[in-house]
Formats: C-alpha cells, structure tokens, sequence
C-alpha cells in the first residue's frame, strides 16, 4: 500500500504507527501535527506531571529514537489545513503538501470553551495540553484561592491536586451530580463527598454568569449571584472534537467525524480513529474520550490496513486517579437502570456494578483493581452475571 | 545500558537497550516490542504489560508491587511468575534478563 499520513501525533497516532510497523508494514508512515515536540501522554497532565511527581520526559509518549528507528516521518509544529480528496493530498500550514495513499484522521478533541462574559480574561486556563499544564504548573506555588468550572474527568484531578497543596478550591457544577454523564448516582455522591472531606467547595446544580476581573480574573459570579474570589479559573467544562477538517472536506460529521465499524468514512481512502471518531457501539453511534478506545482503535485500524479487517468491537475501560482514589470504569454505563453496590462505600473501596434490566453494561471500581480486572473479562464476553450475585460478597466473580 | 531479551509468545527474540530508572514496559514500548501495550502508561491501571520473568531473575527484579498483586490475580494467563513489567524499573543488575510474553494482553 502507498503511504500512510496522520492527521494529529496523540494517543491513537502513535499507537497507529508503532502497530502498523508490529504488524510488517513497509511503506511511508508521515504523522502530521500541529503542536510542537514530542509526542506526549495526556492522561498525566492532570495527575502525576501536574503534582510534580512525574518528569517530563516521561511524558514522551515514545522516545525521539522511536521515529528513526521505525522510519514514522513526523511533521511537527504544522496544521493540516486542509484535505483535497480528488488529489489526494493535504495541505499544511506551512504551505506544504503532503500527498496520501491512505489518510487517517486523529485530531483529537479541543476543550469546549467557557461561553460567558470574562472568558477571556488571563488567569482563565484550561487544561488539555503541555503547554497548558506548563502554564498551570508555574503559577500553582503561588495560588491560594482556584474555581473549577465543570466537575467532569479532569476537573476533579485538578481539584485533587490542588488542595492536596492547601489551595482553597472551589468547584462550580451545572449538572445535579459531578461526573453526571461518567459514572452512576452512588459512585458520583461518593466521589462528591471525598472531595468535600478534601475541604473543597462543591456546588452542583450551579450555573457561571460571569468571569470577573479588573484586566484579568478576580472571582466568578454563579448563577446565584454569588462572587467567589479566585486566583485562577480553570474551564473544564468538557471537549468537542476536531472536526473541521472532514466538514470541509465533505465527511459526514455528527457528535465526531462518522465512521463505521471498520472505523472508515464515506472516503474508503480516509479513516478516522481517537476522540474526534463518532463509531457504531451496541446498536448506536458514540463517542469516547480514553486511552483504551484511541489505542484499540488504532490497532483495529492498523489490522485493516494490513488486510485483517475485523469490525471495531472493544470493551471500553477507563482510569481516573484523584489524590488516593483509584477509579477505574469498564463498559459504558449509559442507560442503566439499576446500580448494585459491592462492598462498602464507608470503607473507601468498592465497586458499582450498572445493569440495564438483566444486563450487565458497566462496572465503576473504586480502589478495588481486582474487581475492575474481573469485570473487564467478564464483560468482555456475554455477561450473565446477575444483580444478586454482583452484589453477593460471598459470590466468586471468577464463576461468573 | 542494560540489555533486555524480550521473547514473543511464537518465541521470537527482541533484544533492547534499556534505559536505567525506566520500567522494563518502557523499554519494550521504546523500542516497539510487539505483544506489550503498557496503554495506561505504567499506571498499575491496564496489565497491558504482562510478563513472565525467567526464574533465575526472580531475585533480581523482586517481588509484585500490592497493586501489581491486584491487577495480576485476575489477569488473563497470569502465572506464579507474572509480573507486570511497568513495576519493574531497570537497573544495571537486570543487565542479561529475558522475559516471556502471554499469548495477548487483552
Ligand atoms: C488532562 C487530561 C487527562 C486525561 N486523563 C485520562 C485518563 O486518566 N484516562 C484516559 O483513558 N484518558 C484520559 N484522557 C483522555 C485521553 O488523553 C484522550 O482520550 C486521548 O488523548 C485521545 O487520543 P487521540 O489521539 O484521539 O487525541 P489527542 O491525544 O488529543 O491527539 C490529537 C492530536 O491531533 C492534533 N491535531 C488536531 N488537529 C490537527 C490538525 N488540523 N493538524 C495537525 N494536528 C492536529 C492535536 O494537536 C493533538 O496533538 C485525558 C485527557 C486530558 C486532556
Ligand atoms: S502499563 Fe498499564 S499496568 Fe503496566
């Protein structure tokens, strides 16, 4: 096959590379992204890289000698601007062009921006990058007071590393619950009450009307009209993916750039993989933000490439470390209907297991790796474990 | 630096450099070791990263982390001596060790 050019050098890019040269492809492998350096990992950026206890070059997602030693071309510090498919060939910012036999998209996703007067005001940041977390990092010593906007995934890791240092934290949340589209009722009143025992304010069902500041950010004014005070604001308010590329193009683009199960567009020239895919799951169309789902992605599509085409069906899984919490999430827990405690949330370790009628969809483990190992499995299968046994200590999860 | 054999399930050899104060994962990652994933990125979080550590290096690479322990005992294919490599920090006296690879990680 002629050469393979990537859209973006993250999680699924990368992945995508080092996969296809495992699996003995030979051709031209060019990765396109607009950043500069290294490719890196994202998921430390708001845990061990931001509390200090991870270096940056361990941030590397593979080390400078990967790219020459497995021939992966990287453009850095370049956009794609834009994709002629007649041609073939896309266009950088630079005013280069890349020509490509097969294009795949990886461009990830951009943090949704914070719609209210004040939003651009400095010491409003939002965390998605190095360059963001840089930035946080150099100011953190110096903060006493920070408002989190969105208790989503990363707004909490950030709350977490931020009053472990003393920092006085506020979190504003407009859902009901934090983590409301994440995890179930039980585990989020869980995590909310950890993070209020941590001394951080949590105020959910609360809207932001304003950023306030006289030339950069003083405080935030909720929707109730209060004005809390604030060195910093972090915007967490989630992500939307990098679509406008394959919009200009002509691809069809819902919540993500549409693919099927083979992770093709309607361009069988042009694939898309990570955060910026919408891909079919279980009867509808999704998309999602993790590791797992960038990295299986890739090597599914990496399969294809080289002649295994086998439809996109991994079991989703996903981590979140805050301060001593270890939440860790297999399957999607979307329309349950029914959550089963196992184990004791007094104790700090337990698991949620999310049933949809008699159906096993997802199971939220707090501390508990063992648990979150064992439901990768079973769910990974056809799941008949039932509400009872789930919620049984004395049931073996093994027999199930 | 320290050589480190890894050996595919099918029983083909990758010898690397290992760099000091990484975890064995890395080394296999680095240098494109088909067969170790290490998605979590060395986090305990994924045992993408299964090995099994050829007995006369038990002593060296020392004994699982609690929560290498955890993630083990329910693993795929885990053995009396699986480790998960991303526990596993290099040192010159791993100099020489081999390592088997399971049949997937996933
Ligand atoms: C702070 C933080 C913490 C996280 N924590 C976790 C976690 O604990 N567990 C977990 O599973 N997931 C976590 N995630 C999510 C995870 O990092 C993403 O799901 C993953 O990075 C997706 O990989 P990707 O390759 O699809 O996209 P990305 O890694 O975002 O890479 C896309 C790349 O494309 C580039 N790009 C975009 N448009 C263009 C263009 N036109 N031209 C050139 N380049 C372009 C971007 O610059 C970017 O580098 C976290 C994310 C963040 C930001
Ligand atoms: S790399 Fe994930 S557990 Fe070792």
């Amino acid at each position: 096959m002629s050469a393979i050019v990537v859209v973006g050098a993250g999680h699924a890019a990368i992945q995508l590379a080092a996969s296809l040269r495992q699996g003995g492809y030979d051709g031209e492998i060019t990765l396109i992204e607009a950043e500069a350096g290294l490719p890196y990992q994202r998921p430390p950026l708001s845990k061990a890289y931001l509390s200090g206890q991870m270096e940056e070059k361990a941030l590397a997602l593979r080390p400078e000698s990967f790219y020459a030693a497995q021939r992966v071309r990287l453009i850095e510090a370049d956009p794609v601007v834009g994709i002629d498919r007649a041609g073939q060939v896309v266009r950088l910012g630079s005013g280069a062009r890349v020509p490509y036999g097969h294009l795949v998209l990886a461009t990830g996703a951009a943090n949704r921006a914070l719609p209210v007067p004040g939003a651009e005001l400095p010491g409003v940041a939002g965390l998605r990058t190095l360059a963001d977390t840089k930035a946080l990092k150099a100011v953190l010593p110096d903060l006493r007071r920070v408002v989190v906007i969105g208790a989503g995934f990363i707004g909490l890791e950030f709350a977490a590393v931020a009053a472990e240092r003393g920092i006085s934290v506020t979190v504003i949340e407009a859902a009901p619950r934090p983590l409301m589209r994440g995890v179930s009722a039980v585990m989020s009143d869980h995590l909310a009450a950890v993070h209020r025992g941590w001394g951080t304010r949590l105020l959910t069902g609360t809207g932001v009307r304003a950023v306030v500041g006289d030339g950069r950010a003083e405080g935030v004014e909720t929707s109730e009209g209060e004005v809390i005070a604030a060195d910093l604001v972090l915007v967490a308010i989630g992500v939307v993916p990098n679509t406008r590329l394959a919009l200009e193009a002509g691809l069809e683009v819902g919540n993500g750039i549409v693919v099927d199960g083979l992770l093709s567009t309607g361009d069988p020239l042009i694939s898309a993989i990570g955060d910026c895919a919408s891909f079919p799951m279980g009867g509808q169309m999704v998309r999602l933000e993790s590791v797992q789902n960038a990295s299986d992605q890739a090597r599914s599509l990496a399969d294809r490439l080289l002649g295994k085409p086998v439809p996109y069906a991994r079991l989703p899984w996903f981590w979140s470390d805050q301060a001593s919490l270890k939440l860790q999430i297999a399957g999607l827990s979307g329309g349950h209907d029914q959550a089963v405690l196992r184990g004791d949330p007094a104790s700090g370790a337990f698991s949620v297991f999310c049933f949809r009628g008699e159906r096993l969809l997802a199971v939220e483990s707090l501390n508990r790796a063992a648990e979150h190992m064992m439901a990768r499995r079973i769910l990974a299968g056809e799941p008949r474990l039932t509400a009872g046994q789930a919620a049984d200590p004395g049931f073996d999860l093994r027999s199930a | 630096m320290p050589k480190i054999t890894f050996i595919e399930h099918n029983g083909t050899a990758h010898v690397v450099d290992a760099e000091i104060g990484a975890s064995v994962m890395r080394a296999a990652v680095d240098n494109n070791v088909p067969g170790i994933d290490g998605d979590c990125g060395g986090e305990c979080a994924c045992a993408t990263c299964h090995v099994y550590v050829e007995p006369e290096w038990e002593a060296v690479t020392g004994s699982r982390t609690e929560s290498e322990e955890t993630m083990l005992s329910f693993a795929a294919a885990t053995k009396d001596n699986s480790r998960l490599s991303c526990q596993i920090t290099v040192s010159d006296a791993l100099d020489g060790l081999v390592v088997h690879m399971p049949d997937g990680q996933h």
